[in-house]
């Protein structure tokens, strides 16, 4: 339990981070950050304690029953896809906006208000 | 091999050394794809490794000498052509059995390198969308220049 | 067979054009419009199909059996939101075909647009919690990059408010269905639900409640969560507002919350009532903001935070007539919603300003565009012949019936405002003296066709009202939302509830 409300804990601190900074690479950043704990997170509900690969080999007959679950870590893999995507759109992003305004600094960048 | 821009990139230590590492990452991605349905790794898994063996060669000789090589606009083609690949192979599996994407080749021995029907067909499709989707997010995003123009 | 259609098609269409159009582009529009034509027919086919499947139509991919796989679900509620997203998007794609030669880059938008429409149908049809996810992922990707299609400094800088605030909320979704999954072992949506009824409410559920609402609730722009709108959906281009603003807020907003809550989580009255309390603060701060609005697409923006309020409430009233008025306006507003912004499109491209100060006596000039933007006004605003009135008037006796007077009596007031500021639109720039923004181009055809079909539409749509269309269309549809659990009973059957093998 202790272990999942870390993985809370370090949710909040990315959930700071991009509400708080006001560098635009420190926002991609602290939105990393909140992915990478709800991956920790998915990743910690397949474990299962004496619990070993989810792999069928040669000579190694593992019952089901012993095996980690191998779902969370299938839709681990699919965010982190989906996270290198968001990084890269709003990476791109930042470099357009920096051309435009020759800055990274939310308080500077204010074309919108309302 | 020639280099026509000798004064990109790196050192001439990391040059040397990537000429002989470049060929070994690659391979191993393609190792990780083939046998993607036998052992942990996959597509995906060797896509990336493919992928970084361009980014690789990318850092240390400089994005002239891979896109003298390479043809961005190939990447591109083959990359959409991998997902339209991807989406036929579903397409097939439902008119053959009726449920997208379902396996409609024979499933063969376990433990053997031709097996699990479509799977190994759909590894080597999903490498290259991803091997070329990433090297191109990777270029692009290099190929910014701080002002414009 | 039919369903998966909704969801290859498009995809398939998206990667052609990357494929094919990069070198000719009119190519691109082609494609675009075809697999776009065809869906909205299938859409059109699956609608009248499903009473005699039993009204649900459930699709195993690769052929294993649920919870093993994912499924693909029709049924009366998601074939209706089927048809109103692809008539909208085919209206959209059409009325693009010209509007995109203002810009660069024509293969990219259509293929980013065909991404958004791939998104939007397997947000509606799934029937799996992570599949939704990354539907609702995809769309909202390429919503981002087509925010920020024409990259000034407006639009980047709107596109980086939505990303951020867009991949905050995904991952608090994400984390919800983790917890979801870490209860029930299953991500199935039906299956989740099943467990739940069964195993009692935990407390952890209250968690998850908190975390869809908020990630949900930002999609839909309900008010605390609504700062991203106005900036994103006016930067977008013409077709793409229409699009965001007509179709996917409510997919990814109102159709999932609608789905999750009432279909898996069986309507719980907290949730409603928070819902409640939101739709009431977005129609209220949505229409009060819209006043002071001197950008055209910006108000319109703003409206919407104030007409999608209404949809809300009309659910979480939690009472038939409340449902079907939140499921008449969720299509009424598609409608008249996306004939406004396009008509802003329209004038956009003939005046290269959207600034409603400069604006002025345009309906001279822009006869099409002045009279189908007279037309979307009056359906807004709920004057009676037009498709809006029935809604908003449903939706005011929906909340007097069930007792919530002030509601009722804010939403009618509310309406005025509509008025006030919709006729604000019409005398700065349609009517009233001229501006100083001159007329430089004509509106294409391809333009007024989508603008004269979307206006004839918002006059139609009012027959749905008619008692025996009403009763065997729309009464399903109302019955799929207000049953409940109804939605986990029909999908029961399917589910293969061995032990694993």
């Amino acid at each position: 339990m202790i272990l999942y409300l870390m993985c809370f804990f370090l949710f909040l601190v990315g959930v700071y981070g991009a509400i708080t900074k006001r560098d635009l690479i420190k926002i991609i950043l602290a939105i990393g950050i909140m992915g990478y704990s709800v991956n920790l997170f998915l990743v910690l509900l397949a474990y299962r304690t004496g619990a070993l690969v989810p792999i069928l080999k040669k000579g190694l007959d593992i019952p089901a029953s012993m095996m980690v679950d191998p779902l969370p870590q299938a839709i681990v893999l699919t965010s982190i896809v989906i996270e290198l995507g968001i990084t890269a759109l709003m990476a791109a992003l930042a470099i357009r906006i920096y051309q435009k305004y020759d800055t990274f600094d939310i308080t500077k960048i204010r074309r919108l208000q309302g | 091999m020639q280099n026509n821009f000798p004064n990109e990139g790196m050192s001439v230590i990391v040059k040397t050394i990537t000429r002989f590492t470049v060929w070994l990452i690659f391979l191993y991605g393609l190792y990780i794809v083939i046998h993607g349905h036998l052992s942990p790794g996959g597509g995906f898994a060797g896509g990336v490794i493919v992928a970084l063996s361009y980014v690789h060669l990318t850092l240390a000789y400089g994005k002239n000498f891979v896109l003298e090589r390479v043809d961005k606009f190939a990447m591109n083609s083959l990359e959409a052509i991998a997902a339209i690949l991807i989406v036929l192979t579903g397409i097939v599996g439902l008119y053959i059995t009726g449920y997208f994407f379902a396996n409609f080749m024979g499933v063969g021995k376990l433990y053997t390198l031709l097996s699990a029907g479509y799977i190994p067909m759909l590894n080597i499709f999903i490498c290259v969308k991803v091997g070329m989707g990433l090297y191109l997010v990777f270029y692009y995003l290099a190929s910014f220049k701080p002002k414009e123009g | 067979m039919i369903l998966s259609q909704f969801i290859f098609v498009p995809l398939l269409a998206a990667f052609l054009i990357v494929l094919f159009a990069r070198k000719k582009e009119n190519f691109a529009a082609a494609i675009a419009l075809a697999a776009c034509a065809w869906i909205l027919i299938v859409s059109f086919i699956a609608f009248f199909k499903l009473p005699s499947h039993g009204g649900m139509i459930l699709n195993n991919t690769s052929g294993w059996k649920i919870p093993y796989t994912i499924c693909l679900i029709l049924d009366n509620l998601s074939s209706f939101m089927l048809i109103v997203v692809n008539l909208v998007a085919f209206l959209s794609a059409f009325y693009a075909i010209q509007y995109i030669n203002h810009f660069t880059g024509k293969w990219n938008f259509f293929a980013l647009f065909m991404l958004m429409l791939t998104g939007m149908n397997g947000v509606i049809l799934t029937g799996d919690f992570f599949n939704l996810y990354v539907f609702m992922e995809i769309s909202l990707f390429s919503a981002y990059a087509l925010v920020a299609f024409g990259t000034e400094s407006e639009e980047l800088e709107a596109a980086f408010k939505y990303a951020t605030m867009g991949a905050i909320t995904s991952t608090m979704i994400l984390f919800g269905i983790g917890i979801l999954y870490s209860y029930t072992s299953t991500l199935t949506m039906a299956d989740v639900g099943l467990q739940l009824r069964s195993g009692g409410t935990p407390k952890m559920i209250f968690l998850v409640y908190g975390l869809f609402i908020a990630g949900f609730g930002l999609k839909t722009a309900l008010v605390p969560f609504h700062a991203w709108l106005p900036d994103a959906h006016p930067s977008a281009p013409a077709p793409i507002s229409a699009m965001l603003s007509g179709v996917l807020i409510k997919t990814l907003g109102v159709y999932a919350l609608v789905r999750i809550f009432f279909n898996v989580f069986g309507a719980p009255t907290v949730v409603l009532q928070i819902l409640m309390l939101l739709g009431t603060l977005s129609i209220v701060i949505g229409g009060f903001l819209s006043i002071v609005q001197w950008d055209f697409k910006r108000l319109l923006g703003f409206s919407s935070v104030s007409q999608i309020g209404y949809v809300v409430i009309g659910f979480a009233l939690g009472t038939p007539l409340g449902i079907l008025g939140g499921i008449l306006h969720l299509f009424y507003h598609a409608i008249f919603k996306s004939l406004l912004f396009l008509d802003s499109g329209a004038v956009e491209y003939a005046t290269d300003t959207r600034d409603l100060r400069q604006l002025g006596g345009l309906s001279k000039e822009l006869k099409v565009t002045s009279a189908t933007n007279m037309v979307g006004t009056l359906s807004i605003s709920g004057i009676p012949p037009f498709n809006g009135f029935f809604s908003k008037l449903i939706i005011i006796i929906a909340c007097i019936s069930a007792g919530r007077i002030v509601i009722g009596i804010i939403a009618a007031l509310v309406s005025i405002v509509t008025l006030a500021y919709f006729l604000k639109v019409q005398k700065h720039a349609f009517y009233g003296k001229k501006g100083s923004a001159k007329v430089l181009e004509k509106v294409p055809f391809a333009m007024k066709t989508a603008m004269i079909i979307l206006a004839a539409l918002c006059l139609i749509s009012s027959a749905i009202m008619i008692p025996s269309i009403r009763k065997n269309y729309l009464n399903p549809i109302v019955e799929t939302v207000m049953g409940r659990t109804s939605y986990i009973d029909k999908v029961e059957p399917y589910l293969d509830n061995g032990s694993v093998k």
